[in-house]
């Protein structure tokens, strides 16, 4: 046995050094056997999947029909849906109703005035929890209110009050289609894979054709983008469901949707809400990424203030949109768990039990009344924001002017020791090789299904000409992923062991999700030029919460019995950590590492802004060129690439959660 | 963007619209105008915008890509675009175009220049600028780290195209092509680079903000010519191609293929509309470097030239 055992660790080690010394002479030894096709796809075998695919959209546009009625009759019809609520809800939030004709549009009504949305937010805050959490969600209107970020805001709110219910009232119906049929499960779970990580660029072409140009489409590509959290939760969530509540639902003589309604939805409710949550995240991480195809708000004053480089404006909208973010976060956690208790109906009268409703209507009123008569009362004045514009830009500068040579030296140390080996090794791979490699991985980890799976995909990936794109994807982001492990984990560690450091690197890490990436992109190109190394800085800023997030989670959820042990057996406190704590929680490290790998692949065609030249970049230039095809085989090969590193990780941190006996 | 009641609103224009007879058979929906995420553009597009209230049209503005809005204005979803450069967009306007589903609707009065641009400072370093023959005998003063011993010179976007790989080769400079992925970056390598008073060469285009607030030059190439870049044979290398400059042209109005029969009056304004490099680049510089607001840009440019548009209404 023990030898058997030996012999397969030395044969493992003896592949990966034959695969690090093959693709570190793979060039060379492709030359000297005159085999170019062996680390350079021949182009003559490729299969052109793209114009196949913008064949098949050309048709689906243009002439596909049921009857006489043409598909793009159907999506106009579901734009239109969508717009009429959408144009209400902004017109209330943002730009007031007009009358319109001409050049100066008469005013019917304005919109809300700032003053009775503070007050209606601080009210909801008021009833959903306590007074703390109305004070939160109250200055973070005055934020928005005093940088002047008002407007923008408002209208960034509009498309949120109209994507997540869609979104998550979507997502439950989808998610209880799938509960109810098991075939419904296996055919969402790769559609929502697929959903999950192909990047929406490569999908915007086509919704564009669809949904016609404007907000609408941008609404769209956002309720893709965000739904699938919302279905997975609720298939987990309705599983969990204790079997006794669902059995005294059978007993009560309810119908299968009134047992549906009545009693698994409601007993579910807080693990539904964890889902409406995530959609809210989701939306609101799409904003920049929406503004580019006709949202506007605050993503369009990210994007505008960029491009003319003002990085201080470009930083406040960025702020704003955390702020944004964290209000709607808050309120609807603590609304979720207002749902989840039991509510005493008052006695009184209608006003005596709805002080707060007649309060803020009443506001409401009065400001749009004598809103005619002083302006301030309906818009926050603009001499009276503040900026802090000056000093972020003048920060940069300096750090520019006076460390430029010190970063330009840790740039160069990293990308001679770091970036570029890894570079050369897997473009120099063998793809034969690589391959051959990947499913053996598979088979070992996961057995025959995986080793499958890895070889069938990797090989689409190949014919469809994208391999060397492909490897650089794989070693941008390989290369983000460990570093953002090796800083992830022991901060994840650090916030498990000690609460103050905890509370530090939890408000970093939600400002990290939330803050879009391109603010810090364009500071971060001033400071280490266009390139790779910019690029892996921003991935591994962006990717870096979940590993930390899972480290924290798997150390603080070890069984307290084994911590005793450990004690007990005399271990020191930084034993304790290397023998204990760090190997039980590596099931969950794992699957941190897994969601490090999920993001930074998402991040992708954002670095393609500063200049990368992967799958992410494919799918920018196929956006710009409006080229449907090319967009989604780039954009399918990122989804592959996600899933391979996906199974492998899950199908690995299963064995190791095995062999702790943590799992049967 | 705004929220039409839309009895009221056909109510009013009907009133409106019989008022105005001259322009009786013409469409009241509103004109779908796209803007993109540079001032430039933007300005241009509220001018045109507000010109076309002026004259009793309803105005929508739509955020839009580049490219991308070519596919809306071949459906008629879009109906105007006010900046097709010749330089970057000309492939994308004449493939629109030959589909006959969108139309040219003239120049806009704006030229385009696009080239390699170097800061003033840099002439301290290499005395012969702006005459490329110097970058030949300085590529070394603008390597960095990464492409020593080559030169490094930051091209746009690669979807810009700009052939600045092949123009290397045939001009024989020894330098490497560094490709921002966005305007943006673009403009973020200059200011840093600035800022240190650090050498660079980058490619620059106007109208923009930049040449504004950075001082500096365009490298004069060989000239441009179109034989130059189809013809090896021509221009200062024998056997290569792209031995010259980058090619110049005006900035183009592009149109749904609809819009001439459906706001005829309206089409003939968008026919008749101009503005000058100059007044361009003093309201990008007002708006980008001095915060004005583009709202105020465009409605004082409207106050100041009243008898202009005025005429292009009256036309």
């Amino acid at each position: 046995m023990r030898s058997i055992a030996r012999f397969q660790t030395a044969m493992a080690w003896g592949l990966i050094l034959a695969t690090l010394l093959l693709g570190w002479f793979g060039r060379d030894l492709a030359k000297a056997l005159d085999a170019r096709w062996l680390v350079k796809f021949p182009s003559a075998w490729v299969i052109h999947f793209k114009t196949k695919i913008s064949a098949a959209m050309k048709w689906l546009v243009e002439e596909a029909a049921i009857g006489p009625v043409a598909f793009t009759d159907i999506t106009r019809a579901l734009a239109w849906l969508i717009e009429q609520p959408y144009e209400l809800v902004l017109a209330f939030l943002a730009h007031g109703f007009f009358l319109d004709s001409g050049a100066d549009p008469l005013v019917i009504l304005p919109a809300i005035s700032w003053i009775a949305v503070t007050a209606g937010v601080i009210a909801l805050g008021h009833y959903c929890r306590d007074w703390g959490l109305a004070l939160l969600v109250g200055a973070c209107c005055i934020y928005l209110a005093v940088f002047g970020q008002w407007e923008s805001a408002m209208v960034t709110l509009a498309s949120v009050l109209i994507a997540v219910p869609i979104g998550a009232g979507g997502g439950l119906m989808a998610g209880i289609w799938a509960y109810r049929h098991p075939l419904g499960e296996r055919i969402l779970s790769p559609i929502l894979d697929l959903m999950q990580t192909i990047p929406i660029f490569a999908y915007l072409v086509p919704i564009l054709f669809m949904f016609g140009f404007g907000p609408v489409s941008a609404l769209v590509a956002t309720i893709i983008y965000a739904t699938p959290p919302m279905i997975r939760i609720t298939i987990l969530a309705l599983k969990a469901v204790d079997p006794e509540i669902l059995d005294f639902g059978r007993m009560a003589g309810t119908t299968e949707r009134q047992l549906m309604w009545r009693v698994l939805v409601p007993s579910a409710s807080q693990s539904l809400m964890v889902g409406v949550n995530q959609v809210i995240m989701l939306t609101l991480n799409m904003v920049i990424i929406a503004s580019m195809i006709g949202a506007g708000g605050l993503g369009f004053d990210v994007l505008a203030a960029l491009r003319r480089l003002d990085i201080g404006a470009g930083f406040e909208a960025g702020i704003a949109i955390v702020v944004l973010a964290i209000a709607v976060d808050r309120l609807s956690q603590a609304f979720a768990e207002r749902m989840g208790q039991i509510q005493h109906v008052q006695p009184g009268s209608w006003l005596a039990r709805h002080k707060r409703t007649a309060l803020v209507t009443t506001l409401l009123a009065v400001t749009w009344v004598l809103g005619q008569f002083s302006p301030l009362l309906l818009t926050y004045p603009e001499s009276q924001t503040i900026t802090t514009g000056v000093f972020w830009n003048d920060t940069v500068k300096y750090l520019n002017v006076n460390y430029f040579d010190l970063f330009e030296a840790v740039k160069v140390f990293f990308l001679h020791w770091f970036l570029l080996p890894i570079k050369k090794v897997l473009l120099g791979l063998p793809w034969p090789w690589a391959i051959a490699m990947l499913s053996l991985l598979g088979w070992r980890i996961g057995g025959a299904k995986l080793a499958l799976l890895c070889a069938a995909l990797s090989t689409l990936i190949l014919i469809s000409g994208l391999w060397s794109k492909a490897m650089i994807t794989v070693y941008l982001c390989g290369a983000s992923v460990i570093l953002a492990t090796l800083i992830g984990v022991p901060l994840g560690v650090l916030a498990a062991l000690n609460r103050r450091a905890g509370a530090v690197v939890n408000l970093l890490i939600d400002t990290l999700q939330t803050l879009p990436s391109f603010v810090y992109l364009i500071p971060v190109v001033m400071l280490f030029r266009v390139g790779d190394f910019t690029a892996m800085i921003a991935i591994v800023l962006y990717a870096l919460a979940p590993a930390v997030r899972y480290a924290a989670h798997g150390v603080r959820n070890i069984n307290e019995e084994l911590i005793e042990a450990g004690l007990v057996s005399g271990c020191t406190k930084w034993q304790l950590l290397r023998l204990v704590r760090l190997p039980l929680a590596l099931p969950e490290i794992l699957l941190g590492i897994n969601q490090t790998i999920m993001l930074a692949l998402s991040m992708l065609v954002i670095t393609a802004l500063v200049g990368t030249r992967d799958l992410g970049q494919e799918v920018y230039i196929a956006l710009t060129k409006a080229d449907t095809g090319r967009g989604l085989v780039a954009g399918l090969a990122i989804a592959f690439v996600a899933i391979i590193a996906d199974r492998l990780i899950k199908a690995g941190a299963r064995g190791a959660r095995l062999r702790f006996g943590l799992e049967s | 963007m705004r929220q039409n009641l839309n009895v009221l609103a056909a109510l009013t224009l009907a009133t409106a619209v019989s008022t105005s007879s001259a322009w009786a058979a013409e469409s009241s929906d509103p004109i779908r105008l796209t803007l993109h995420d540079w001032s430039g553009q933007l300005i241009n597009t509220k001018i045109m915008g507000s010109i076309l209230q002026e004259a009793g049209y309803k105005v929508e503005y739509v955020q839009a890509d580049y490219i991308a809005q070519f596919a809306g204005l071949k459906t008629g979803d879009l109906h105007l675009a006010m900046e097709i450069w010749e330089t970057t967009g000309r492939e994308a306007l004449d493939e629109a175009t030959a589909s006959g589903k969108v139309v040219n609707a003239g120049e806009t009065g704006l030229m385009a220049i696009e080239e390699w641009w170097f800061p003033a400072y840099m002439k301290d370093h290499c005395p012969g600028l702006p005459d490329w023959q110097a970058l030949k005998e300085c590529s070394e003063e603008f390597s960095t780290a990464e492409t020593s011993p080559y030169g490094r010179y930051v091209g746009g976007p690669v979807t810009w195209g700009g052939f600045d790989e092949e123009r290397v080769e045939a001009l024989e400079l020894d330098f490497e092509v560094v490709h921002a992925g966005t305007d943006a970056a673009l403009f973020a390598e200059l200011e840093s680079a600035y800022q240190r008073k650090d050498p660079i060469v980058l490619w620059v285009y106007v109208p923009h903000w930049a040449p504004a607030k950075y001082e500096g030059e365009f490298v004069e190439f060989p000239p441009y010519s179109a034989e130059c870049y189809a013809d090896p044979s021509v221009g200062v290398n024998p056997d290569m191609a792209y031995d010259c400059g980058k090619p110049r042209g005006p900035i183009w109005k592009a149109a749904w293929a609809g819009l001439p029969e459906t706001w005829p009056g309206a089409y003939e304004i968008i026919q008749d509309y101009r503005i000058s490099n100059e007044e361009m680049s003093a309201m990008v510089g007002k708006a980008d470097l001095e915060g004005v607001e583009i709202d105020t840009v465009v409605s004082t440019w409207m106050s100041e030239n009243k008898d202009r548009w005025s005429g292009w209404i009256n036309n």
